[in-house]
Protein backbone atom coordinates (compact mmCIF):
# COMPACT_ATOMS: atom_id res chain seq x y z
CA UNK A 1 0.00 0.00 0.00
CA UNK A 2 2.81 2.36 0.92
CA UNK A 3 4.45 1.63 -2.44
CA UNK A 4 1.26 2.56 -4.25
CA UNK A 5 0.99 5.85 -2.37
CA UNK A 6 4.65 6.74 -2.84
CA UNK A 7 4.57 6.06 -6.56
CA UNK A 8 1.05 7.14 -7.32
CA UNK A 9 2.06 9.79 -9.89
CA UNK A 10 4.41 7.48 -11.77
CA UNK A 11 1.85 4.68 -11.83
CA UNK A 12 -0.82 7.06 -13.05
CA UNK A 13 1.24 8.49 -15.90
CA UNK A 14 2.49 5.16 -17.20
CA UNK A 15 -0.96 3.66 -16.66
CA UNK A 16 -2.50 6.41 -18.76
CA UNK A 17 0.08 5.95 -21.50
CA UNK A 18 -0.37 2.21 -21.83
CA UNK A 19 -4.12 2.61 -21.31
CA UNK A 20 -4.24 5.01 -24.24
CA UNK A 21 -2.59 2.36 -26.40
CA UNK A 22 -5.16 -0.21 -25.22
CA UNK A 23 -7.91 2.26 -26.09
CA UNK A 24 -6.68 2.80 -29.62
CA UNK A 25 -6.50 -0.93 -30.28
CA UNK A 26 -9.82 -1.47 -28.52
CA UNK A 27 -11.46 0.90 -30.99
CA UNK A 28 -10.79 -1.60 -33.76
CA UNK A 29 -12.51 -4.43 -31.88
CA UNK A 30 -15.46 -2.33 -30.88
CA UNK A 31 -15.87 -0.71 -34.29
CA UNK A 32 -16.00 -4.00 -36.17
CA UNK A 33 -18.22 -5.52 -33.52
CA UNK A 34 -20.64 -2.62 -33.80
CA UNK A 35 -21.08 -3.14 -37.52
CA UNK A 36 -20.72 -6.92 -37.91
CA UNK A 37 -21.44 -8.30 -34.43
CA UNK A 38 -18.18 -10.13 -34.82
CA UNK A 39 -15.05 -10.13 -32.68
CA UNK A 40 -12.17 -9.69 -35.11
CA UNK A 41 -9.60 -11.77 -33.24
CA UNK A 42 -7.06 -11.06 -35.95
CA UNK A 43 -7.05 -7.39 -34.99
CA UNK A 44 -4.08 -7.99 -32.66
CA UNK A 45 -1.99 -8.88 -35.73
CA UNK A 46 -3.09 -5.69 -37.44
CA UNK A 47 -1.38 -3.88 -34.59
CA UNK A 48 1.70 -6.12 -34.80
CA UNK A 49 2.20 -5.54 -38.54
CA UNK A 50 1.94 -1.81 -37.98
CA UNK A 51 4.60 -1.95 -35.31
CA UNK A 52 6.99 -3.76 -37.65
CA UNK A 53 6.31 -1.30 -40.46
CA UNK A 54 7.19 1.52 -38.08
CA UNK A 55 10.45 -0.08 -36.95
CA UNK A 56 11.48 -0.98 -40.49
CA UNK A 57 10.84 2.44 -41.89
CA UNK A 58 13.11 3.94 -39.24
CA UNK A 59 15.79 1.35 -40.12
CA UNK A 60 15.45 2.07 -43.84
CA UNK A 61 15.85 5.83 -43.50
CA UNK A 62 18.60 5.41 -40.94
CA UNK A 63 17.01 6.96 -37.92
CA UNK A 64 19.60 7.27 -35.16
CA UNK A 65 20.03 8.74 -31.68
CA UNK A 66 20.79 12.42 -31.39
CA UNK A 67 18.92 13.63 -34.45
CA UNK A 68 17.85 17.26 -34.69
CA UNK A 69 14.31 18.20 -33.74
CA UNK A 70 13.37 18.41 -37.39
CA UNK A 71 14.78 14.95 -38.08
CA UNK A 72 12.99 13.42 -35.12
CA UNK A 73 9.67 14.89 -36.19
CA UNK A 74 10.24 13.59 -39.70
CA UNK A 75 11.12 10.10 -38.47
CA UNK A 76 8.13 9.89 -36.18
CA UNK A 77 5.83 11.18 -38.91
CA UNK A 78 7.17 8.48 -41.23
CA UNK A 79 6.55 5.88 -38.53
CA UNK A 80 2.93 6.95 -38.38
CA UNK A 81 2.50 6.87 -42.14
CA UNK A 82 4.12 3.46 -42.48
CA UNK A 83 2.35 1.89 -39.51
CA UNK A 84 -1.09 3.28 -40.34
CA UNK A 85 -0.79 2.30 -43.99
CA UNK A 86 0.41 -1.20 -43.15
CA UNK A 87 -2.20 -1.79 -40.45
CA UNK A 88 -4.98 -0.39 -42.58
CA UNK A 89 -3.95 -2.64 -45.45
CA UNK A 90 -3.70 -5.75 -43.28
CA UNK A 91 -7.09 -5.03 -41.72
CA UNK A 92 -8.77 -4.64 -45.11
CA UNK A 93 -7.07 -7.81 -46.36
CA UNK A 94 -8.32 -9.76 -43.35
CA UNK A 95 -11.85 -8.62 -44.09
CA UNK A 96 -11.51 -9.51 -47.75
CA UNK A 97 -9.97 -12.94 -47.26
CA UNK A 98 -11.20 -14.20 -43.89
CA UNK A 99 -14.65 -12.68 -43.48
CA UNK A 100 -16.29 -11.53 -46.68
CA UNK A 101 -16.45 -14.93 -48.38
CA UNK A 102 -18.11 -16.35 -45.27
CA UNK A 103 -20.55 -13.45 -45.04
CA UNK A 104 -21.56 -13.89 -48.67
CA UNK A 105 -22.43 -17.49 -47.92
CA UNK A 106 -24.32 -16.59 -44.76
CA UNK A 107 -22.01 -18.60 -42.53
CA UNK A 108 -22.98 -18.71 -38.84
CA UNK A 109 -21.00 -16.37 -36.51
CA UNK A 110 -19.08 -19.26 -34.99
CA UNK A 111 -17.46 -20.00 -38.35
CA UNK A 112 -16.29 -16.40 -38.67
CA UNK A 113 -14.80 -16.67 -35.20
CA UNK A 114 -12.73 -19.71 -36.19
CA UNK A 115 -11.69 -17.91 -39.36
CA UNK A 116 -10.61 -14.95 -37.22
CA UNK A 117 -8.47 -17.09 -34.94
CA UNK A 118 -6.99 -18.84 -37.96
CA UNK A 119 -6.14 -15.55 -39.64
CA UNK A 120 -4.52 -14.39 -36.43
CA UNK A 121 -2.20 -17.41 -36.26
CA UNK A 122 -1.33 -17.27 -39.95
CA UNK A 123 -0.41 -13.58 -39.77
CA UNK A 124 1.55 -13.90 -36.56
CA UNK A 125 3.52 -16.95 -37.68
CA UNK A 126 4.20 -15.42 -41.08
CA UNK A 127 5.95 -12.61 -39.26
CA UNK A 128 7.66 -15.03 -36.87
CA UNK A 129 8.99 -17.08 -39.78
CA UNK A 130 9.97 -14.17 -42.00
CA UNK A 131 13.60 -15.27 -42.10
CA UNK A 132 12.58 -18.63 -43.60
CA UNK A 133 10.11 -17.02 -45.97
CA UNK A 134 12.75 -14.58 -47.21
CA UNK A 135 15.01 -17.61 -47.66
CA UNK A 136 12.54 -19.23 -50.06
CA UNK A 137 13.11 -16.34 -52.40
CA UNK A 138 16.84 -16.12 -51.72
CA UNK A 139 16.33 -12.75 -50.09
CA UNK A 140 17.44 -13.61 -46.58
CA UNK A 141 20.89 -12.07 -47.03
CA UNK A 142 19.61 -8.93 -48.72
CA UNK A 143 17.02 -8.45 -46.03
CA UNK A 144 19.25 -9.62 -43.19
CA UNK A 145 18.70 -6.69 -40.81
CA UNK A 146 14.95 -7.00 -41.21
CA UNK A 147 14.56 -10.75 -40.90
CA UNK A 148 17.28 -11.60 -38.37
CA UNK A 149 16.22 -13.35 -35.18
CA UNK A 150 12.69 -13.35 -36.43
CA UNK A 151 11.37 -14.92 -33.23
CA UNK A 152 12.97 -12.40 -30.90
CA UNK A 153 12.37 -8.84 -29.84
CA UNK A 154 13.00 -6.22 -32.51
CA UNK A 155 14.06 -2.92 -30.97
CA UNK A 156 13.07 0.44 -32.36
CA UNK A 157 16.29 2.38 -33.10
CA UNK A 158 16.37 4.93 -30.30
CA UNK A 159 15.42 8.06 -32.13
CA UNK A 160 13.92 9.90 -29.20
CA UNK A 161 15.57 10.14 -25.83
CA UNK A 162 12.84 10.53 -23.23
CA UNK A 163 13.40 13.76 -21.38
CA UNK A 164 11.68 14.89 -18.24
CA UNK A 165 9.38 17.82 -18.84
CA UNK A 166 8.12 18.29 -15.31
CA UNK A 167 8.00 16.14 -12.25
CA UNK A 168 5.24 15.22 -9.87
CA UNK A 169 5.96 13.42 -6.63
CA UNK A 170 9.50 12.86 -7.76
CA UNK A 171 8.46 11.17 -11.05
CA UNK A 172 9.79 12.80 -14.19
CA UNK A 173 6.95 12.99 -16.69
CA UNK A 174 8.73 12.67 -20.03
CA UNK A 175 8.04 14.19 -23.42
CA UNK A 176 7.27 10.68 -24.67
CA UNK A 177 4.65 10.14 -21.96
CA UNK A 178 2.95 13.39 -22.85
CA UNK A 179 3.13 12.75 -26.59
CA UNK A 180 1.62 9.28 -26.24
CA UNK A 181 -1.26 10.38 -24.01
CA UNK A 182 -2.09 13.56 -25.89
CA UNK A 183 -1.56 11.98 -29.30
CA UNK A 184 -3.76 8.99 -28.57
CA UNK A 185 -6.54 11.17 -27.24
CA UNK A 186 -6.29 13.43 -30.30
CA UNK A 187 -6.65 10.36 -32.57
CA UNK A 188 -9.75 9.31 -30.67
CA UNK A 189 -11.32 12.73 -30.91
CA UNK A 190 -10.73 12.72 -34.66
CA UNK A 191 -12.37 9.33 -34.98
CA UNK A 192 -15.28 10.46 -32.86
CA UNK A 193 -15.78 13.46 -35.14
CA UNK A 194 -15.51 11.30 -38.23
CA UNK A 195 -18.16 8.91 -36.98
CA UNK A 196 -20.60 11.51 -35.74
CA UNK A 197 -20.22 14.14 -38.47
CA UNK A 198 -19.11 12.72 -41.79
CA UNK A 199 -21.53 11.11 -44.20
CA UNK A 200 -19.63 7.84 -44.20
CA UNK A 201 -19.40 7.92 -40.41
CA UNK A 202 -23.15 8.24 -40.22
CA UNK A 203 -23.48 5.40 -42.68
CA UNK A 204 -21.39 3.29 -40.32
CA UNK A 205 -23.60 4.18 -37.37
CA UNK A 206 -26.70 3.50 -39.40
CA UNK A 207 -25.49 0.02 -40.36
CA UNK A 208 -24.58 -0.65 -36.73
CA UNK A 209 -28.04 0.37 -35.54
CA UNK A 210 -30.19 -1.21 -38.23
CA UNK A 211 -28.57 -2.75 -41.31
CA UNK A 212 -31.83 -3.11 -43.23
CA UNK A 213 -32.97 0.45 -42.62
CA UNK A 214 -29.48 1.61 -43.60
CA UNK A 215 -29.76 -0.25 -46.90
CA UNK A 216 -33.12 1.42 -47.51
CA UNK A 217 -31.34 4.78 -47.18
CA UNK A 218 -28.84 3.72 -49.82
CA UNK A 219 -25.94 2.82 -47.52
CA UNK A 220 -23.69 0.25 -49.15
CA UNK A 221 -23.06 -2.22 -46.36
CA UNK A 222 -20.01 -3.84 -47.95
CA UNK A 223 -18.38 -0.48 -48.37
CA UNK A 224 -19.18 0.48 -44.79
CA UNK A 225 -17.68 -2.77 -43.56
CA UNK A 226 -14.50 -2.18 -45.56
CA UNK A 227 -14.17 1.34 -44.19
CA UNK A 228 -14.79 0.05 -40.68
CA UNK A 229 -11.91 -2.39 -40.96
CA UNK A 230 -9.72 0.27 -42.55
CA UNK A 231 -10.38 2.83 -39.84
CA UNK A 232 -9.90 0.26 -37.07
CA UNK A 233 -6.63 -0.75 -38.73
CA UNK A 234 -5.39 2.81 -39.04
CA UNK A 235 -6.08 3.35 -35.34
CA UNK A 236 -4.16 0.18 -34.49
CA UNK A 237 -1.28 1.47 -36.62
CA UNK A 238 -1.20 4.70 -34.63
CA UNK A 239 -1.34 2.64 -31.44
CA UNK A 240 1.66 0.67 -32.65
CA UNK A 241 3.74 3.84 -32.98
CA UNK A 242 2.74 5.10 -29.55
CA UNK A 243 3.52 1.67 -28.13
CA UNK A 244 6.97 1.60 -29.74
CA UNK A 245 7.82 5.07 -28.48
CA UNK A 246 6.82 4.05 -24.96
CA UNK A 247 8.00 0.43 -24.80
CA UNK A 248 10.80 0.45 -27.37
CA UNK A 249 10.48 -2.90 -29.10
CA UNK A 250 8.08 -5.27 -30.81
CA UNK A 251 7.88 -8.97 -31.61
CA UNK A 252 5.94 -11.29 -33.91
CA UNK A 253 3.68 -12.33 -31.02
CA UNK A 254 3.38 -8.92 -29.38
CA UNK A 255 -0.25 -8.76 -30.49
CA UNK A 256 -1.42 -11.68 -28.44
CA UNK A 257 -1.43 -10.29 -24.92
CA UNK A 258 -2.00 -6.72 -26.11
CA UNK A 259 -4.91 -7.89 -28.23
CA UNK A 260 -6.48 -9.71 -25.31
CA UNK A 261 -6.02 -6.62 -23.16
CA UNK A 262 -7.49 -4.30 -25.75
CA UNK A 263 -10.41 -6.66 -26.29
CA UNK A 264 -10.87 -6.65 -22.52
CA UNK A 265 -10.84 -2.86 -22.57
CA UNK A 266 -13.50 -2.86 -25.29
CA UNK A 267 -15.75 -5.19 -23.32
CA UNK A 268 -15.08 -3.28 -20.12
CA UNK A 269 -16.24 -0.03 -21.66
CA UNK A 270 -19.14 -1.66 -23.50
CA UNK A 271 -18.41 -3.45 -26.76
CA UNK A 272 -19.65 -1.59 -29.81
CA UNK A 273 -19.35 1.74 -28.00
CA UNK A 274 -16.47 3.97 -29.13
CA UNK A 275 -16.32 6.10 -26.02
CA UNK A 276 -16.53 2.91 -24.02
CA UNK A 277 -13.35 1.70 -25.71
CA UNK A 278 -11.58 4.88 -24.69
CA UNK A 279 -12.76 4.64 -21.10
CA UNK A 280 -12.16 0.89 -20.90
CA UNK A 281 -8.57 1.24 -22.09
CA UNK A 282 -7.74 3.98 -19.62
CA UNK A 283 -9.42 2.19 -16.71
CA UNK A 284 -7.63 -1.02 -17.56
CA UNK A 285 -4.23 0.66 -17.92
CA UNK A 286 -4.59 2.45 -14.59
CA UNK A 287 -6.06 -0.51 -12.73
CA UNK A 288 -3.26 -2.77 -13.92
CA UNK A 289 -0.63 -0.39 -12.64
CA UNK A 290 -2.28 0.32 -9.31
CA UNK A 291 -3.10 -3.35 -8.85
CA UNK A 292 0.41 -4.53 -9.56
CA UNK A 293 1.76 -1.91 -7.16
CA UNK A 294 -0.48 -3.37 -4.48
CA UNK A 295 0.07 -7.08 -5.01
CA UNK A 296 3.18 -7.29 -7.19
CA UNK A 297 3.96 -6.83 -10.88
CA UNK A 298 3.69 -10.53 -11.64
CA UNK A 299 -0.03 -10.25 -10.82
CA UNK A 300 -0.63 -7.54 -13.39
CA UNK A 301 -2.61 -9.66 -15.86
CA UNK A 302 -4.54 -11.33 -13.05
CA UNK A 303 -5.59 -7.93 -11.77
CA UNK A 304 -6.72 -6.92 -15.26
CA UNK A 305 -8.99 -9.91 -15.72
CA UNK A 306 -10.35 -9.99 -12.19
CA UNK A 307 -11.33 -6.39 -12.77
CA UNK A 308 -13.07 -7.34 -16.00
CA UNK A 309 -15.07 -10.09 -14.38
CA UNK A 310 -16.03 -7.98 -11.36
CA UNK A 311 -17.18 -5.05 -13.49
CA UNK A 312 -19.16 -7.30 -15.80
CA UNK A 313 -20.86 -8.92 -12.81
CA UNK A 314 -22.28 -5.54 -11.86
CA UNK A 315 -22.59 -4.04 -15.34
CA UNK A 316 -23.01 -6.89 -17.81
CA UNK A 317 -22.97 -4.55 -20.82
CA UNK A 318 -19.82 -2.72 -19.71
CA UNK A 319 -19.25 0.67 -18.17
CA UNK A 320 -21.01 2.71 -20.84
CA UNK A 321 -23.23 -0.01 -22.29
CA UNK A 322 -23.22 -1.54 -25.75
CA UNK A 323 -24.05 -0.19 -29.16
CA UNK A 324 -22.18 1.96 -31.59
CA UNK A 325 -25.27 3.95 -32.36
CA UNK A 326 -26.54 4.82 -28.96
CA UNK A 327 -23.36 6.34 -27.70
CA UNK A 328 -23.26 8.92 -30.49
CA UNK A 329 -19.83 7.54 -31.38
CA UNK B 1 -46.08 2.04 -65.52
CA UNK B 2 -43.85 2.99 -62.59
CA UNK B 3 -43.59 -0.39 -60.91
CA UNK B 4 -44.34 -3.78 -62.36
CA UNK B 5 -44.05 -6.95 -60.33
CA UNK B 6 -44.41 -10.09 -62.40
CA UNK B 7 -44.62 -13.69 -61.24
CA UNK B 8 -42.64 -12.91 -58.11
CA UNK B 9 -41.65 -15.81 -55.84
CA UNK B 10 -39.66 -15.28 -52.65
CA UNK B 11 -38.64 -17.91 -50.12
CA UNK B 12 -37.50 -17.83 -46.54
CA UNK B 13 -35.30 -20.87 -46.53
CA UNK B 14 -37.62 -23.59 -47.75
CA UNK B 15 -40.81 -21.76 -46.89
CA UNK B 16 -42.52 -19.96 -49.74
CA UNK B 17 -43.33 -16.50 -48.44
CA UNK B 18 -44.87 -15.25 -51.67
CA UNK B 19 -45.88 -17.31 -54.68
CA UNK B 20 -46.20 -16.01 -58.19
CA UNK B 21 -47.63 -12.59 -57.43
CA UNK B 22 -48.08 -9.92 -60.07
CA UNK B 23 -49.22 -6.35 -59.71
CA UNK B 24 -48.55 -2.89 -61.05
CA UNK B 25 -48.38 0.65 -59.76
CA UNK B 26 -49.03 3.52 -62.14
CA UNK B 27 -47.46 6.91 -61.70
CA UNK B 28 -49.51 9.12 -59.40
CA UNK B 29 -51.47 6.31 -57.77
CA UNK B 30 -51.92 5.11 -54.23
CA UNK B 31 -51.97 1.33 -54.42
CA UNK B 32 -52.56 -0.81 -51.36
CA UNK B 33 -51.72 -4.40 -50.57
CA UNK B 34 -54.10 -5.74 -47.97
CA UNK B 35 -53.82 -8.97 -46.11
CA UNK B 36 -53.65 -10.67 -42.75
CA UNK B 37 -50.48 -11.29 -40.77
CA UNK B 38 -48.15 -13.59 -42.65
CA UNK B 39 -49.84 -13.05 -46.00
CA UNK B 40 -46.55 -11.86 -47.48
CA UNK B 41 -47.10 -8.11 -47.53
CA UNK B 42 -43.87 -7.14 -45.79
CA UNK B 43 -41.90 -9.69 -47.79
CA UNK B 44 -43.23 -8.08 -50.96
CA UNK B 45 -42.15 -4.62 -49.78
CA UNK B 46 -38.71 -5.84 -48.71
CA UNK B 47 -38.26 -7.55 -52.05
CA UNK B 48 -39.11 -4.38 -53.96
CA UNK B 49 -36.44 -2.61 -51.92
CA UNK B 50 -33.98 -5.41 -52.57
CA UNK B 51 -33.70 -6.71 -49.03
CA UNK B 52 -34.87 -10.21 -50.00
CA UNK B 53 -33.47 -12.29 -52.84
CA UNK B 54 -35.91 -13.18 -55.60
CA UNK B 55 -36.36 -16.86 -56.44
CA UNK B 56 -38.36 -16.29 -59.59
CA UNK B 57 -40.13 -13.48 -61.38
CA UNK B 58 -39.16 -9.91 -62.10
CA UNK B 59 -39.42 -6.44 -60.59
CA UNK B 60 -39.37 -3.59 -63.11
CA UNK B 61 -39.12 0.04 -62.07
CA UNK B 62 -39.56 2.83 -64.57
CA UNK B 63 -38.84 0.37 -67.36
CA UNK B 64 -35.62 -0.91 -65.78
CA UNK B 65 -35.28 -4.49 -64.57
CA UNK B 66 -34.21 -4.19 -60.93
CA UNK B 67 -34.93 -7.76 -59.84
CA UNK B 68 -31.37 -8.41 -58.73
CA UNK B 69 -30.13 -4.89 -58.15
CA UNK B 70 -28.41 -4.41 -54.74
CA UNK B 71 -30.70 -2.74 -52.21
CA UNK B 72 -28.48 0.31 -51.66
CA UNK B 73 -28.69 1.28 -55.35
CA UNK B 74 -32.47 1.43 -55.42
CA UNK B 75 -32.96 4.71 -53.51
CA UNK B 76 -30.86 6.34 -56.23
CA UNK B 77 -33.54 5.33 -58.76
CA UNK B 78 -36.25 6.84 -56.60
CA UNK B 79 -37.52 3.98 -54.47
CA UNK B 80 -37.78 4.83 -50.82
CA UNK B 81 -39.35 2.82 -48.02
CA UNK B 82 -40.65 3.49 -44.57
CA UNK B 83 -40.29 -0.05 -43.22
CA UNK B 84 -42.53 -2.07 -40.95
CA UNK B 85 -41.77 -1.22 -37.34
CA UNK B 86 -40.45 2.17 -38.53
CA UNK B 87 -36.75 1.32 -38.44
CA UNK B 88 -35.73 4.71 -37.12
CA UNK B 89 -32.06 5.02 -36.15
CA UNK B 90 -32.84 5.25 -32.48
CA UNK B 91 -29.44 6.53 -31.40
CA UNK B 92 -29.52 9.39 -33.88
CA UNK B 93 -31.35 12.65 -33.46
CA UNK B 94 -34.46 13.44 -35.49
CA UNK B 95 -32.39 15.70 -37.71
CA UNK B 96 -29.73 13.07 -38.30
CA UNK B 97 -32.44 10.57 -39.21
CA UNK B 98 -33.87 12.97 -41.76
CA UNK B 99 -30.39 13.61 -43.14
CA UNK B 100 -29.90 9.87 -43.50
CA UNK B 101 -32.84 10.02 -45.88
CA UNK B 102 -30.75 12.12 -48.26
CA UNK B 103 -27.81 9.70 -48.12
CA UNK B 104 -28.27 8.42 -51.67
CA UNK B 105 -29.18 11.73 -53.28
CA UNK B 106 -26.77 13.20 -55.79
CA UNK B 107 -28.00 16.71 -54.93
CA UNK B 108 -27.77 16.18 -51.16
CA UNK B 109 -25.70 19.31 -50.69
CA UNK B 110 -27.92 21.59 -52.74
CA UNK B 111 -30.71 23.87 -51.70
CA UNK B 112 -33.29 21.35 -52.88
CA UNK B 113 -32.66 19.41 -49.69
CA UNK B 114 -33.56 22.41 -47.60
CA UNK B 115 -36.84 22.77 -49.50
CA UNK B 116 -37.64 19.11 -48.98
CA UNK B 117 -36.88 19.48 -45.30
CA UNK B 118 -39.32 22.38 -45.08
CA UNK B 119 -41.92 20.28 -46.83
CA UNK B 120 -41.41 17.40 -44.39
CA UNK B 121 -41.71 19.79 -41.45
CA UNK B 122 -44.90 21.16 -42.98
CA UNK B 123 -46.37 17.66 -43.21
CA UNK B 124 -45.08 16.70 -39.76
CA UNK B 125 -44.83 19.81 -37.58
CA UNK B 126 -44.09 17.55 -34.61
CA UNK B 127 -40.69 16.67 -36.07
CA UNK B 128 -39.69 20.29 -36.32
CA UNK B 129 -40.19 20.75 -32.59
CA UNK B 130 -37.92 17.80 -31.88
CA UNK B 131 -35.02 18.07 -34.28
CA UNK B 132 -32.40 17.47 -31.60
CA UNK B 133 -34.23 14.77 -29.71
CA UNK B 134 -32.97 11.18 -29.99
CA UNK B 135 -35.35 9.19 -32.20
CA UNK B 136 -35.45 6.37 -29.65
CA UNK B 137 -36.97 8.62 -27.02
CA UNK B 138 -40.03 9.49 -29.12
CA UNK B 139 -43.46 7.90 -29.07
CA UNK B 140 -44.52 5.31 -31.62
CA UNK B 141 -46.56 7.81 -33.57
CA UNK B 142 -43.72 10.29 -33.71
CA UNK B 143 -41.34 7.59 -34.85
CA UNK B 144 -43.79 6.68 -37.60
CA UNK B 145 -43.80 10.28 -38.73
CA UNK B 146 -40.03 10.32 -38.62
CA UNK B 147 -39.76 7.17 -40.70
CA UNK B 148 -42.11 8.63 -43.30
CA UNK B 149 -40.35 11.98 -43.26
CA UNK B 150 -37.01 10.28 -43.63
CA UNK B 151 -38.28 8.29 -46.61
CA UNK B 152 -39.57 11.52 -48.19
CA UNK B 153 -36.18 13.19 -47.77
CA UNK B 154 -34.91 10.78 -50.42
CA UNK B 155 -37.23 12.57 -52.84
CA UNK B 156 -38.71 9.30 -54.08
CA UNK B 157 -40.68 8.63 -57.21
CA UNK B 158 -42.22 5.67 -55.42
CA UNK B 159 -42.81 5.76 -51.68
CA UNK B 160 -43.26 2.37 -50.01
CA UNK B 161 -45.12 2.52 -46.71
CA UNK B 162 -45.21 -0.69 -44.74
CA UNK B 163 -48.00 -0.60 -42.14
CA UNK B 164 -47.79 3.06 -41.20
CA UNK B 165 -50.79 2.70 -38.89
CA UNK B 166 -49.40 -0.18 -36.86
CA UNK B 167 -49.75 0.28 -33.11
CA UNK B 168 -51.18 3.78 -33.36
CA UNK B 169 -54.27 5.25 -31.70
CA UNK B 170 -57.31 5.63 -34.03
CA UNK B 171 -57.07 9.40 -34.09
CA UNK B 172 -53.44 9.27 -35.08
CA UNK B 173 -54.21 6.64 -37.73
CA UNK B 174 -56.59 9.02 -39.45
CA UNK B 175 -53.96 11.74 -39.31
CA UNK B 176 -51.32 9.47 -40.85
CA UNK B 177 -53.68 8.52 -43.68
CA UNK B 178 -54.49 12.18 -44.28
CA UNK B 179 -50.79 12.80 -44.67
CA UNK B 180 -50.42 9.86 -47.07
CA UNK B 181 -53.17 11.36 -49.21
CA UNK B 182 -51.47 14.74 -49.03
CA UNK B 183 -48.09 13.32 -50.03
CA UNK B 184 -49.74 11.62 -52.99
CA UNK B 185 -51.55 14.75 -54.09
CA UNK B 186 -48.19 16.54 -54.11
CA UNK B 187 -47.09 14.10 -56.78
CA UNK B 188 -45.48 11.10 -55.08
CA UNK B 189 -46.67 7.64 -56.04
CA UNK B 190 -47.42 5.49 -53.01
CA UNK B 191 -47.45 1.75 -52.49
CA UNK B 192 -49.03 1.00 -49.17
CA UNK B 193 -49.25 -2.16 -47.12
CA UNK B 194 -51.97 -2.26 -44.50
CA UNK B 195 -53.93 -4.36 -42.10
CA UNK B 196 -56.21 -1.44 -41.46
CA UNK B 197 -58.22 -2.20 -44.58
CA UNK B 198 -61.09 0.22 -44.12
CA UNK B 199 -58.95 3.34 -44.05
CA UNK B 200 -56.53 2.07 -46.64
CA UNK B 201 -59.20 1.11 -49.20
CA UNK B 202 -60.93 4.41 -48.78
CA UNK B 203 -57.73 6.25 -49.61
CA UNK B 204 -56.34 4.13 -52.45
CA UNK B 205 -56.95 4.24 -56.13
CA UNK B 206 -56.48 0.51 -56.42
CA UNK B 207 -55.79 -2.39 -54.10
CA UNK B 208 -54.73 -6.02 -54.11
CA UNK B 209 -55.63 -8.59 -51.52
CA UNK B 210 -52.94 -11.01 -50.47
CA UNK B 211 -53.70 -14.33 -48.84
CA UNK B 212 -50.95 -16.77 -47.83
CA UNK B 213 -48.54 -15.46 -50.39
CA UNK B 214 -50.90 -15.10 -53.33
CA UNK B 215 -53.01 -12.31 -54.76
CA UNK B 216 -56.63 -13.39 -54.52
CA UNK B 217 -58.45 -10.24 -55.53
CA UNK B 218 -57.83 -6.86 -57.04
CA UNK B 219 -59.81 -3.78 -57.93
CA UNK B 220 -60.33 -0.14 -57.18
CA UNK B 221 -60.35 0.83 -53.53
CA UNK B 222 -64.05 1.66 -53.70
CA UNK B 223 -65.04 -1.59 -55.36
CA UNK B 224 -63.11 -3.72 -52.89
CA UNK B 225 -64.47 -1.80 -49.93
CA UNK B 226 -67.99 -2.56 -51.16
CA UNK B 227 -67.30 -6.23 -51.94
CA UNK B 228 -69.19 -8.44 -49.45
CA UNK B 229 -66.44 -11.06 -49.24
CA UNK B 230 -63.81 -8.43 -48.56
CA UNK B 231 -66.10 -6.81 -46.02
CA UNK B 232 -66.55 -10.06 -44.16
CA UNK B 233 -62.87 -10.92 -44.12
CA UNK B 234 -61.15 -7.57 -43.65
CA UNK B 235 -63.61 -4.91 -42.65
CA UNK B 236 -65.50 -6.80 -39.97
CA UNK B 237 -64.40 -5.22 -36.75
CA UNK B 238 -62.48 -2.42 -38.31
CA UNK B 239 -62.65 1.31 -37.76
Amino acid sequence: MQFLIDNFAALTVTGLAIGAVYSLIALGYTFVYGVLRLINFAHSEVFMYGSFAAVWVVMVIGGHPGGSIGQVIFWVALMFVAAMAMSGLVAVLIERVAYRPLRKRNAPPLIALISAIGASFVLSETMGLREKIAGWFGLDDTLRPYVNNSRNNVPLPSIIKPQGVFSIQGYEVTNVDIFVIVGAIAMMIMLDQFVSRSRLGRGIRAVAMDPEAAALMGVNRDRVIRVTFLVGGVMAGAAAVFYLLKIGSTRYDVGFILGVKAFTAAVLGGIGNLRGALLGGIVLGLAENYGSALVGTEWKDVVAFVLLVVILLFRPTGLLGESLGKARA
Amino acid sequence: MLLEVKGLCVNYGRIEAIRDISFTVEEGEIVTLIGANGAGKTTTMKTISGLRPVRAGTVTFNGEDITHMPSHERPVLGISQSPEGRGCFIGMSVMENLEMGTYARADRKSKAVKDDLDRVFELFPRLKERTNQAAGSMSGGEQQMLAMGRALMAKPKLLLLDEPSMGLAPKLIKQIFDIVTEINSQGTTVLLVEQNAAQALKRSHRAYILETGEIVREGTGMALAADPAVKAAYLGGDV
